[in-house]
């Protein structure tokens, strides 16, 4: 089953991604071609297999942990936020969303 | 005096310049000039993203004075580089993106600290930061958003992906070591491309923490090098738990990795130091798939480990050709996650045109991911969307299970399991950059084992087509590290492959 523009456009707008009509095109036929070779995966006969999120599920003797949600780090309000592309008295600036 | 006083300080490695260190002929700080004015004659590889001598001698003056109070640790004062991806406080961190361009971590990474000068770390010198794939989504190192890397041995071929600055620098003798992260393959293949030796440990062996995220159920960092002891000497000090920042780090002690492989060397080389092991070749990995030129290269080596008194065993692992397709729904799926947090509000690119807050992420996103990104997400997005879940993502994991239990099977019957890196020697640039499905092809050896979560080393095995470097894959069980690390030592004691240096001039 082929994947089709409107497709490659619902899946971009998912993504909060904006393509070009020849990014789109070229999305179309490269992702077309990926998905050729992930329709080998129906050959696997996966009856009753339990779905593998993560390698730590297999290391038996090691359990995945949760800490105590108590703040560790120092507050760097400063150093984190020198990368920001705007920011005004410590807060991060967004364009308007509530009219 | 130690016996390298004849050397170039960029001939030595690491072990051997911790030990004219630590002798006192030479100064961390002579050695960290030595290599900044390298770094500056050899820019044309692209291997750096970010140098500051200001910051690494600083650092070298901080290792001199522990070394003058008397203070000896294997790798105090020796330099090494980061791949772009491990976020660093005093060096910008890109990941490869224009999306992270000029962007500074207020924090280290775990690895980092726990290599640096600071406290608690080892006592390295940073040199810079290496170029790589963009957000580590490559084969060549083409996808990153700087500039591609050269390949020191030809440089109108790949290095390799996705820590393709990393083995450049390696291999061309820029510096003694560095580290790389492997989510499917990217320690090992470039290394394997470059004629160097890395390892990817098992998966939480190395802590996470402060790694650009590329797919968490998969990313792990690991040394790269010029030897089995090098990378032995910094993976000592970059694994262990990190109970508090990263949950799936793996709560076993830290191990010295090293000091077995010092030891084999002081005893010299016996006969058959590898009598009793069980070497497993996987009948996937030899197939017409692979080109004759590696295959040489990889069988010659086998055939040096049956010298040293190792058994060559048939294994199977039926599911190795679906290992691509699984990954590549997979990986895309976790990236598509983790890269949604770059919205152009708290760190990152932001367009400089938009109507509101949507277009503000949609205009950002686009302009500040390169193509290869783009597609991921793109097929990481759609398979995890409604209708797809379960066909794709889904399937694709219960599949991931039978691919790790066939493992299990394959290691009722060897020790470690041995084959070929990557299908065919290094490419040409731009040869494969329009066609995704060739690369992605290409990782048929090293998807298996990271989807398994095993640990995998890539060590110089000769040479292939065009004078170009061969690695051989070592796949070892659950947290054998170290048994990969001692069997790529006998065998690099007992050869040159990774001596072998490529001609480069600046």
């Amino acid at each position: 089953m082929a994947l089709t523009s409107q497709d490659i456009a619902r899946v971009a707008n998912l993504a909060r991604l904006e393509l070009r009509p020849e990014e789109t095109e070229r999305t179309l036929s490269q992702l077309n071609g990926f998905f050729v070779l992930v329709a080998q995966m129906e050959a696997v006969d996966t009856e009753g297999v339990e779905p593998l999120a993560h390698p730590a599920a297999l290391l038996g003797e090691v359990a995945l942990r949760l800490r105590d949600d108590i703040a560790s780090e120092a507050n760097q309000r400063e150093a984190s936020q020198a990368s920001a592309p705007a920011v005004e008295r410590g807060l991060f600036l967004v364009p308007k969303v509530i009219e | 005096m130690t016996s390298f006083a004849n050397l170039d300080l960029h001939d030595l490695g690491v072990a051997q310049l911790a030990a004219t260190l630590a002798a006192g002929e030479v100064s961390s700080v002579e050695v960290t000039q030595h290599f900044l004015a390298r770094i500056g004659q050899m820019g044309s590889l692209g291997a750096f993203l970010a140098t500051d001598p200001d910051v690494s001698l600083a650092q070298a003056r901080a290792a001199d004075s522990r070394l003058a109070l008397g203070e000896r640790s294997p790798l105090l004062g020796v330099p090494l580089a980061h791949k772009d991806v491990f976020v660093t406080r005093d060096f910008p961190t890109t990941a490869g993106s224009k999306m992270l361009e000029n962007y500074r971590s207020p924090f280290d990474a775990t690895v980092v600290s726990r290599l640096g000068i600071g406290p608690g770390g080892a006592g390295m010198v940073t040199l810079g930061k290496l170029n790589c794939d963009e957000f580590a989504m490559g084969s060549g190192n083409e996808n990153s958003a700087y500039r591609p890397v050269q390949n020191p041995w030809d440089t109108s071929r790949v290095p390799g992906g996705s820590s393709g600055g990393s083995a450049a620098a390696v291999a061309a003798r820029l510096v003694p070591a560095a580290t790389g992260t492997d989510t499917g393959g990217s320690i090992r293949q470039p290394a394997s491309l470059t004629g160097i030796t890395g390892i990817k440990p098992t998966y939480g062996r190395c802590s996470r923490y402060g790694m650009v995220a590329f797919a968490s159920s998969l990313d792990q960092a690991g040394p790269m090098a010029r030897s089995a002891l090098d990378c032995a000497l910094l993976l000592s000090a970059m694994a262990g738990p990190d109970p508090d920042r990263d949950s799936t780090s793996l709560d076993l002690p830290a191990v010295d990795y090293a000091t077995d492989l010092i030891a084999a060397e002081a005893s010299g080389i016996s006969a058959k130091p590898l009598k009793g092991l069980k070497i497993g070749l996987p009948t996937q990995f030899f197939g017409a798939g692979c080109a004759p030129d590696v295959l040489a290269a990889v069988r010659a080596a086998l055939g040096e480990f049956e010298t040293l008194g190792a058994t060559l065993v048939d294994v199977s692992l039926p599911l190795t050709e679906l290992s691509i397709p699984v990954y590549y729904v997979i990986a895309p799926a976790e990236a598509s996650s983790n890269l949604s947090r770059f919205d152009g509000v708290r760190y990152g690119h932001r367009a400089a045109h938009y109507t509101d807050l949507n277009d503000m992420y949609r205009k950002s996103r686009s302009e500040g991911f390169g193509v290869e990104a783009k597609r991921r997400i793109m097929i990481g997005t759609y398979v995890l969307s409604h209708g797809y879940y379960d066909a794709y993502y889904l399937k694709a994991q219960k599949i991931r299970r039978l691919i790790a239990q066939d493992f299990q099977t394959a290691f009722t019957q060897c020790d470690i399991i041995a084959g070929p890196v990557s299908p065919t020697v290094a490419w040409q640039i731009g040869e494969k950059s329009n066609d995704p499905v060739a690369n992605y092809l290409a990782d048929i050896y090293t998807l298996s084992s990271s989807l398994a979560g095993l640990p995998g080393m890539s060590i110089p095995a000769g040479f292939g087509a065009h004078g170009m470097p061969v690695g051989l894959q070592l796949i070892g069980n659950y947290f054998r590290e170290a048994q990969l690390l001692g069997v790529a030592h006998r065998f690099q004691m007992a050869t040159d492959w990774h001596q072998k240096t490529p001609e480069v001039s600046g």
